[in-house]
């Protein structure tokens, strides 16, 4: 395959950037999104020119590391209706001879680092605002102890499985990151664990999420459409339903 | 944003409701606009105070939906200040990517609308002063009147359907896929609901169904 790829070159965050077009030959169908950008950096590599940063790791589709626009979807799912990160979308799902625009997430909370690396530190912090359980850390208990309602432990699980990676602020016409708070909310209210915080957590995690720069949630829905593990909208009212239940109890003393 | 958006959806039902009057005749539909200025709660409250309380409740939950969206559209234009080259539009619907325009946009026709049959500032074939009913039926009667009134219906109707929706989802309804397809669906119902509604009594005049 031949791909002509359009794609985001930024020196850093000061500078300003610009699409570069690029032609990748011998392009195998069975590679996936980035092995293609792995073999066009090659080849950039081989001629003396600056490689196309990315952030990648594990290439499974299971780190949340990888993640770049492409022809205008995060993750460049399009109109598939299998959810994917980027390393799991392989070259067999474009045409040969295709032009292919490629972007970083752009968001207010996401500055770009590098071409397409953006800082998705704004994440951890919002984590670090409530995103976790207070417990003693000792030997495992007794695993009966704590029953988890069935219904309730799977919709944590489903949520838990948000790997990070930021597609849902990408593809939010407000760049809003309320996806990614829901999926972590959902996560620790469903469990009888993330009980004894539960009302306080919503509110630091929300704060520091708009004191972060993300934008307000309208409902539109675009980020559960590009989001890789299918974390559901309605755990956006889940978290919503959390915030307003924690408008009537005290924080503290 | 979601409570005084679904206020309004709320005043707008009514509105609806009170302008399908107008089949029941000149006396009746004027009876009925004569007792919303005057006689609600009398003699609770004096006459002609009621009227006052629920313009005074109505301007403060437009002024706080409106505040409410230049605020989340600041923060939205402030979280993507540079732009995407090509963007691919997944789930989004036409009414929900026309929010803000077309929020602008039917505050400007409502304007007109208070200036027109409120204040009688804007005269659409009747003198000020008119009675309720002739005011409707001549103005109603000229084409124009019913096209503007009719898109301006269209972008209250689409600003409803995105916004039921979104305002349920708010306050917490969205609870499955099974409720996000209910409540997609009711805000489609509320929208095509009002269209209609509303649409019914200026067609009638304008083809003489009601004179």
């Amino acid at each position: 395959m031949i791909i002509n790829l359009r794609v985001w070159r930024q020196a850093n965050a000061q500078s300003a950037g610009k699409m570069v077009s690029y032609r990748v030959e011998n392009v195998s169908e069975d590679m996936s999104f980035l092995e293609m950008l792995d073999l066009l950096n090659e080849d950039l590599t081989v001629k003396g020119e600056e490689p196309i940063a990315f952030d990648h790791d594990c290439r499974e589709g299971i780190c949340g590391m990888c993640g770049v626009v492409i022809n205008g979807a995060a993750h460049g799912r399009a109109s598939s209706p299998v959810p994917t990160t980027t390393c799991q979308l392989h070259m067999r799902s474009f045409a040969d001879g295709a032009t292919i625009d490629v972007e970083p997430w752009r968001a207010g909370a996401f500055p770009v680092i590098k071409d397409l690396v953006v800082d998705r530190t704004a994440f951890d912090r919002i984590i670090q605002a409530g995103g976790f359980i207070s417990i003693n850390a000792g030997s495992a208990p007794e695993a009966h102890s704590v029953p988890a309602p069935k219904i309730q432990a799977d919709r944590a699980f489903d949520a838990a499985t948000c790997i990070g990676c930021g597609a849902c602020v990408a593809a939010c016409p407000n760049g809003s990151g309320m996806l990614f708070t829901a999926a972590k909310i959902t996560h620790l209210a469903m469990l009888p664990q993330g009980q004894p915080e539960r009302y306080t957590r919503v509110k630091t995690m929300l704060a520091q999420h708009d004191a972060d720069g993300f934008g307000g949630c309208t409902n539109i829905g675009e980020c559960a459409a590009v989001c890789p593990k299918s974390i559901p909208l309605d755990t956006i009212s889940a978290l919503n339903r959390d915030l307003m239940k924690s408008l009537f109890r005290k924080d503290g003393k | 944003m979601a409570i005084t958006g679904l206020i309004m959806v709320g005043f707008l039902l009514m509105h609806m409701y009170g302008n399908l009057k107008v089949f029941l005749g000149a006396d009746s539909f004027n009876h009925y606009a004569e007792w919303l200025k005057g006689d609600i709660l009398y003699p609770l409250v004096p006459s002609g105070v009621f009227i006052w309380v629920f313009r005074v409740f109505l301007l403060v939950a437009i002024v706080a939906h409106i505040w409410s969206a230049a605020v989340l559209t600041g923060r939205a234009h402030a979280a993507r200040s540079s732009k995407y080259a090509v963007t691919k539009r997944l789930s989004q619907t036409y009414a929900a990517r026309t929010m803000r325009w077309g929020g602008v946009i039917l505050a400007g026709f409502l304007v007109f609308h208070l200036l027109q049959f409120t204040a009688q500032v804007v005269t659409t074939g009747f003198q000020a002063g008119a009675t309720p009913y002739d005011m409707v039926i001549a103005s109603f009667s000229q084409w124009w009147v019913t096209l503007a009134y009719a898109v301006w219906v269209a972008i209250v109707c689409l600003h409803v359907r995105h916004g039921v929706w979104s305002a349920l989802t708010t306050l917490g309804a969205n609870t499955s896929p099974k409720a996000r397809a209910f409540l997609n669906g009711l805000a489609w119902v509320i929208a095509i609901v009002l269209f209609v509604g509303f649409m019914i009594m200026p067609l009638a005049v304008q083809f003489g169904w009601v004179k």
